[in-house]
């Protein structure tokens, strides 16, 4: 699913590489915690695999393609079969739950028949049934983060990328994000979500990855967080 | 890809950006107007010139008797003899590229004068000794005036060769001035209105960053994401070029039939008709279409990467 190998990444104008030497295998269906303090290089990772970012060494494979090879025309299209959720939802404020939803299918061209039947059924699935006309500034967090959610997994995609999702809630709403999470995650799709909260990762035990200023230090099947801050 | 969706993206993305919009309409359409002017000035020269050029001769003024105390060389003898004029005639009529000729005596020339310049003082002044008689030469190709002027001019009893076209010749270069002028001030408004599309589009591109930005997340392509910008660039644009059309047709029935009504006041004068007008507006409105497109797909191309 997810294949990094001997993958650096450097900005220009800073000396230390923000991911150096990482090698490391997802499985499809997996669930993976990312952890690490601020500058570790969680968000690069995140985003070499988005391929908003090339690395710059090593190898990036995703869904079986290898980045570096994918043109920008392919990107869309790759794309399409990623999910991704953070931490500040990224909802649109004028458009109701539901158009929300739809957007992400408007915009690759979806059929309209198509659309009006996965809308529904996915905000079912995140627990939003019944408030598909509410705009998203009448939601709490949590249910806006639910949205979000709905929005990345409505096209059904391979792997969903998480960068925080609980950042911004507290612990009681975030174990409800994180059981939808899960459930997701059984549905076959292969969950990436990079995190800080301590007692999300103790209690899922699942494989856990730490960067270290931009190092892989420890990479734990059924691994707690690990680390203080 | 649903046309409906788009639509709605373009007039919101339209109307969040109003005054801008309005910019980009008021300079396209001043720009493009400006261009089917001096499209239609060039045309408008043509036509005079076709219409014209038909009218006016090659006038070989012959000596009179009066010429030979003021008047060059060649008329040092006095009045042209009838032998000359004869030969002149017959090396006339020889040339390939001379339609007709026709003689015009001093008294005709006298009599013609009068009746154009019957009331006005200098008429009063002229009498029929001060004419001259000369040969009126209309050539197949008016361009071909030089190889008359060189094989008459300074012959002995020849006072001087004009062609008549350097009168219209004036009035066709003022109006080619303005011609020129008036693309230079287009090319200036249309890089304007040009630089006011890239302005808008990103500012436009700017407002909807959220959107795009998801967009891109969800693998729309980067078509998709940009057509909306381009599309709205391209509507404005056109909006300018429908108003340019307005202009040059309100141009022409203002200036030609009515309002200053040109075509009464010089008939002499053929003006182009409607049709002129009509054949450059699918030009100014392709072009108006085209070209804000372009720019805008220029701006983005820099600013929504995927």
């Amino acid at each position: 699913m997810i294949r990094f190998d001997r993958v650096s990444k450097s900005y220009p104008k800073q000396n230390r590489p923000a991911l150096c030497d990482v090698t490391l295998d997802i499985q499809k269906g997996e669930f993976v915690f990312l952890v690490g303090s601020s500058g570790s290089g969680k968000s690069t990772f995140l985003r070499l695999i988005l391929r908003e970012e090339r690395a710059s060494e090593g190898l990036v494979h995703v869904l079986g393609k290898d980045l570096a090879k994918l043109s920008n025309f392919k990107v869309p299209h790759m794309r399409r079969q990623l999910g991704t959720v953070f931490q500040d939802f990224r909802l649109l404020p004028n458009k109701t739950v539901a158009e929300n939803v739809a957007f992400a299918q408007e915009v690759i061209g979806k059929p309209r028949g198509e659309i009006r039947k996965a809308v529904p059924q996915v905000l079912d699935l995140v627990g939003l049934g019944g408030k598909e006309g509410r705009m998203p500034g009448e939601l709490s967090g949590g249910e806006q983060q639910r949205v979000a959610i709905a929005r990345a997994f409505v096209n059904r995609p391979m792997l969903l990328i998480a960068d925080e999702p609980t950042g911004n809630l507290d612990p009681q709403t975030s174990v409800g994000i994180m059981k939808l999470l899960d459930r997701i995650n059984r549905t076959g799709t292969t969950v990436v979500m990079a995190t800080h909260d301590q007692n999300i990762v103790d209690q899922m035990r699942k494989r856990v990855i730490e960067l270290e200023q931009g190092r892989l230090v420890r990479d734990q099947a059924r691994g707690v967080y690990g680390y203080q801050h | 890809m649903r046309a409906q969706f788009v639509l709605s993206e373009i007039g919101v993305g339209l109307r969040r950006n109003l005054t801008m919009t309005f910019a980009v309409i008021v300079s396209v359409a001043l720009s493009l107007a400006l261009f089917g002017g001096a499209l239609l000035m060039s045309q408008q020269v043509n036509t005079m010139k076709d219409f014209w050029y038909d009218k006016v001769n090659v006038s070989i003024f012959l000596c009179n008797k009066n010429d030979a105390k003021t008047s060059p060389r060649q008329c040092s003898k006095g009045a042209i003899t009838g032998q000359q004029k004869q030969q002149i005639e017959a090396d006339l009529q020889k040339m390939d590229i001379v339609e007709t000729v026709h003689k015009e005596s001093a008294e005709q020339a006298y009599k013609l004068y009068k009746e154009e310049y019957g009331d006005t003082p200098i008429a009063a002044t002229i009498t029929p000794d001060q004419m001259q008689d000369s040969f009126r030469v209309k050539l197949k190709d008016p361009e071909k005036y030089k190889v008359v002027a060189s094989a008459f001019d300074g012959r002995a009893g020849v006072h001087s060769v004009r062609d008549q076209r350097d009168i219209v010749e004036n009035l066709f270069s003022l109006m080619n001035g303005m011609r020129v002028a008036a693309l230079c001030v287009m090319a200036l408004m249309l890089v304007i209105a040009m630089m006011l599309i890239v302005n808008t589009v990103r500012v436009s591109a700017f407002s909807r960053r959220r959107e795009t930005g998801i967009m891109r997340l969800v693998g729309a392509s980067s078509f998709y994401i940009q057509m909306p910008f381009i599309m709205e660039a391209a509507f404005a644009g056109l909006l300018g070029g429908v108003v340019a059309c307005a202009f040059l047709l309100l141009g022409r029935y203002f200036l030609i039939d009515n309002g200053l009504a040109l075509s009464e006041k010089m008939q002499l004068v053929e003006f182009i008709g409607w049709d002129a007008v009509l054949t450059k507006l699918p030009l100014v409105l392709v072009i108006s279409l085209v070209m804000p497109a372009l720019a805008a797909f220029v701006a983005l191309r820099k600013y929504l990467k995927v």
